[in-house]
């Protein structure tokens, strides 16, 4: 075999004066990493540094370092870019890779900054006072309209008020990852703590598993190119339906799940026979324009029953445009994901250098529906990435009405962010199908951890709405007044409608 | 700090924007008294509440408006105008007479009040719409007074109007309400409602036009408090075409009454549960046909809800409302006497006027205080179609808000 050139991201080091020579760390690796001759022999090129091994040392001699190699200096060509080369030229091959965008852009919400009271208006304390975070996901109508029930109060007029909204606890839920990208313990985890929280799960395009059905009310169901795993009976199932036209990891781009994770349970939940391929084509092939779009949504309507339905986009230049031709097509709620947003498996060079931030497409669109007198009638879902309390909180008030969480749920789960989700060989059993590494996830466990995650960020917005003296949510949503911009352009403030801070 | 005719060139919408980078921040009073039956009290009463109350304002801005205080000339729309100099004065004159049959015009009667200086030239106007105007044009007399009171306000540099209702008036100033009260000679009317504030502006030099209350027709609007939500308020309101250019928390109430009560329709009682809305949590344990009534209220008019401190008295030809925010973060107290209902910001101001009052409550969060008069028009503005940049430009005179319209000026 031709010898690579490319050397090894990381090295494997054991303190052998401490190793026990248990051989945990052989049977922890899902990448093969260790053979054991008396003791732990490390393959340094095949380590992922996902810490799994470090993590279940019982004696703690394992560290993984990264393999400094100098290079001469070189500004222009990264060492990135370098072994993306020598790999291309070995294989001839799409170079693919997994999670979100990594490269250095620049990270709006950390140039975004809250407000809070001080004397003329007091904040709240939410240990004392109630802070409301529930959040409906669904049209609204433009106006209530009322009728007297005949004994001095008030109705709601025949056929007036809102319907078909969901009722959220927080305005957090968990995004849209498959079964078969993650695997059904993953699933059940993410289904049994939206039912705790009060909030949604989302199945991804790979159907849904009958193991959760129990959990239906709090599950949107996705309707993706693929059409995996849908009938009506699955469509009447689930509380909200979602089309997925992109991902913001991977905008344009299909998907593709080799056979070999295609198993007897995976094939019985996406509906296709075991061991072949499933691939989802880049576009939807009955949907080529916005009308087309229109149809679906009312198709899926009609079948189950009318449910909600959103349409997923990613971020891209026109995103207001585009979100304000589905909200006009009929859609529930719009989900943005940003150019941040995970995905199991994506080439590089779409995942890197496709897309717009998240930051930007609330922002956009959410003026766009106002500007259109439409806000009211579609909910913004806004994901990609969002990595902790605060950017939910910036999130909000920059104009989303939801944020929708992925890679932080998967962190819950164990992941190190180790960007291998395409081996399907996760060591901490999330994307993987392999039975001796999906059993390392209890879903009782996982379901403890995301619900503890998810009550751990509300209360941190609680803290927020606080300090901000609102006492509800809706109260934070779409105030771009409370935001304040540090180090960022005219151009971009403009275009969030943030001020600079000192203004 | 008086007023300080040198600091500005004009008089109107500039005075205005002058204001509105900043928010009106710190405390304020206000006080409403309606007697149902529609029996007239003297304009002292209001005087008198707010006397008590001057610890809560600095002595720069002071108002009130009176209801019923024009019985014989209540067909006739009651101009309360407010001009820099007598080139304004002529300039709105000629706009008026080209617009209104002018029944009475006259100087507004005051007196030398010690504090007040710097008083602009105050004047009112008893006014009738030409009827073949309203008829070329196919408005009602309520829209057609709002297109007037628009163009006077955003192009008459100099003029401003203090109130344009029938069978009402606002006087109001730069001093304490008492001073203002005194010198505007209120114990002369005679009205069955009064609203009155007390300003406490720290930030701003205080204008006569930007004292309290705001007016608009027959409505006028007093608040005491900071809504923390003002962006999002302002932003919902922008969709539906208002234009919030003063930045204060009052003029952003008064657009969502008007959308509310009048394009769309609520009843004042839902209008108030949607600005001031209950919590989920008592929401969630409502009977199941007012649980989806206010569900729906709250998830629709969530933006609109006014989060953060304050008190709010809105009064009209009917009656008056007064509100408190959600979790009572201002002081609101309530009393009834016979069929006198009264608010203000400290009992205070109850004890001073009704010498047994039978009832003093402090209202709960967001339980509206709601006084009607026996026998007045409920609800009002019906014959007001004008849309959302109407109303704001001719609440503020800021002309970008809207568009000219074809009347004299
Ligand atoms: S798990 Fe740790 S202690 Fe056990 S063999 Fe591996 S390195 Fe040694
Ligand atoms: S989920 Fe993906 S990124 Fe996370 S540890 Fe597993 S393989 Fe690595």
């Amino acid at each position: 075999m031709q010898q690579t050139f490319v050397q090894p991201e990381f090295r494997v080091k054991i303190d052998y004066d401490k190793c026990h020579k248990c051989g945990r760390c052989v049977q922890q690796c899902g990448w093969g990493v260790y053979d054991f001759a008396e003791r732990p022999i490390p393959h340094d090129e095949k380590c992922r540094a996902c810490h799994r091994c470090v993590t279940f040392c019982p004696a703690r001699c394992i560290t993984i370092e990264k393999n400094t190699l100098a290079f001469r200096e070189n500004d222009n060509w990264s060492v990135g870019l370098l072994k993306a080369v020598w790999k291309q030229a070995e294989t001839g091959g799409v170079l693919l890779t997994s999670m979100g965008n990594p490269k250095p852009y620049e990270r709006i919400f950390d140039h975004l900054v809250l407000d809070a009271c001080q004397v003329t208006n007091p904040s709240i304390d939410p240990l004392r006072e109630p802070m409301e975070l529930r959040t409906y996901l669904g049209r609204k109508p433009d106006s209530v309209q009322v009728a007297s029930d005949g004994a001095g109060g008030f109705t709601l007029a025949e056929g007036a008020g809102m319907a078909n909204n969901i009722e959220l606890a927080t305005p957090i839920i968990f995004s849209p990852m498959s079964y078969g990208s993650v695997s059904l313990n993953v699933h059940r985890s993410l289904a049994m703590a939206a039912e705790r929280l009060g909030i949604l799960m989302n199945t991804g395009e790979g159907g849904l598993h009958e193991d959760l059905y129990p959990y239906q009310d709090h599950i949107i169901l996705q309707v993706a190119s693929g059409r995996f795993g849908l009938n009506p009976e699955v469509l009447g199932r689930a509380a909200a339906l979602e089309i997925k036209i992109g991902q913001g990891a991977k905008p344009g781009i299909g998907g593709h799940l080799p056979g070999e994770k295609i198993d007897r349970e995976v094939s019985a939940t996406r509906m296709i026979p075991q061991g072949t391929d499933a691939i989802s084509p880049a576009p939807h092939h009955d949907i080529y324009s916005i009308e087309d779009l229109r149809q679906l949504i009312y198709a899926i309507k009609e079948a189950s029953g009318y449910k909600p339905v959103g349409v997923k986009i990613a971020a891209v230049h026109n995103v207001a445009a585009i979100a304000s031709g589905i909200v006009r097509a009929g859609a529930d709620y719009v989900y943005l994901d940003g150019f941040r947003g995970g995905t199991g498996a994506a080439p590089a060079v779409i995942r890197d250098h496709i897309g717009i931030p998240i930051e930007i497409a609330i922002a956009a669109v959410d003026q766009r529906l106002r500007d259109e007198g439409i806000r009211n009638q579609a909910s913004i879902v806004a994901a990609g990435s969002i990595r902790s309390s605060a950017d939910a909180a910036k999130a909000i008030a920059l104009g989303a009405d939801v944020v929708a969480i992925g890679t932080a749920t998967l962190l819950a789960l164990g992941c190190h962010l180790c960007q291998s989700c395409h081996t399907g060989s996760c060591s901490w059993g999330i994307t993987t199908q392999k039975p001796e590494l999906t059993r390392r996830i209890d879903p009782e466990w996982g379901a403890e951890r995301l619900t503890n995650l998810v009550h751990a960020w509300s209360h941190e917005l609680q803290e927020i709405l606080g300090a901000l003296g609102v006492n509800a949510v809706e109260s934070l949503r779409g105030s771009r007044e409370r935001l304040r911009a540090i180090g960022l352009d005219e151009q971009t403030c403009k275009i969030l409608g943030v001020k600079p801070a000192g203004m | 700090m008086a007023y300080d005719l040198e600091r500005y060139e004009s008089f109107g919408v500039e005075r205005y924007r002058d204001e509105s980078p900043f928010k009106i921040h710190g405390g304020c009073g206000l006080a409403g008294i309606c007697d149902e039956s529609g029996t007239l009290m003297s304009g002292e009463v209001a005087i008198q509440a707010m006397a008590v109350q001057r610890d809560r304002g600095n002595g720069l801005g002071g108002g009130f408006a009176g209801y019923g205080i024009y019985p014989e000339l209540s067909e006739l729309f009651a101009f309360h105008m407010m001009y820099h100099d007598t080139a304004a004065k002529e300039a709105a004159e000629a706009a008026l007479s080209e617009s209104f049959t002018i029944e009475v015009a006259e100087p507004m009667p005051t007196r030398p009040v010690k504090g007040i200086v710097d008083a602009p030239l105050l004047w009112r106007y008893f006014l009738a719409p030409h009827p073949h105007l309203l008829e070329e044009r196919e408005l009602s007399a309520e829209d057609y007074v709002v297109q007037v009171v628009m163009n006077i306000n955003s192009r008459v540099d100099g003029a401003f109007v203090a109130s344009s209702g029938k069978n009402m008036g606002a006087f109001k100033g730069v001093g304490f309400p008492e001073e203002i009260g005194h010198y505007f000679r209120l114990e002369e009317y005679a009205g069955h409602t009064w609203v009155a504030h007390n300003r406490f502006p720290t930030n701003t030099p205080g204008w006569w036009g930007g004292a309290h209350p705001f007016t608009l027709l027959d409505w006028s609007i007093v608040h005491n408090g900071e809504i923390s939500s003002y962006g999002i308020n302002a932003r919902y309101l922008e969709q539906f075409g208002y234009t919030c250019s003063l930045g204060t928390d009052t003029e952003v109430a008064a657009y969502l009454f008007d959308l509310l009560l009048r394009r769309h329709k609520l009843p004042i009682e839902l209008a108030c549960k949607a600005l001031a809305a209950p919590l989920w949590s008592e929401i969630d344990r409502m009977p199941a046909a007012e649980r989806a009534l206010m569900t729906s209220l709250r998830a629709v008019y969530g933006p609109g809800m006014l989060n953060g401190p304050f008190a709010i008295v809105l009064g009209f030809n009917g009656g008056m409302v007064a509100l408190n925010d959600r979790i009572k973060l201002r002081p609101l107290v309530a009393a009834r006497s016979g069929t006198t209902v009264m608010v203000a910001s400290e009992e205070a101001a109850i004890r001073e006027v009704m010498s047994s009052p039978d009832h003093v409550w402090a209202p709960k969060a967001g339980e509206p205080v709601i006084a009607r008069v026996e026998g007045m028009e409920w609800p009002i503005h019906g014959e007001l179609h004008l849309g959302p940049a109407e109303i704001s430009c001719a609440v503020t005179g800021t002309e970008h808000s809207c568009e000219p319209v074809e009347v004299a000026v």
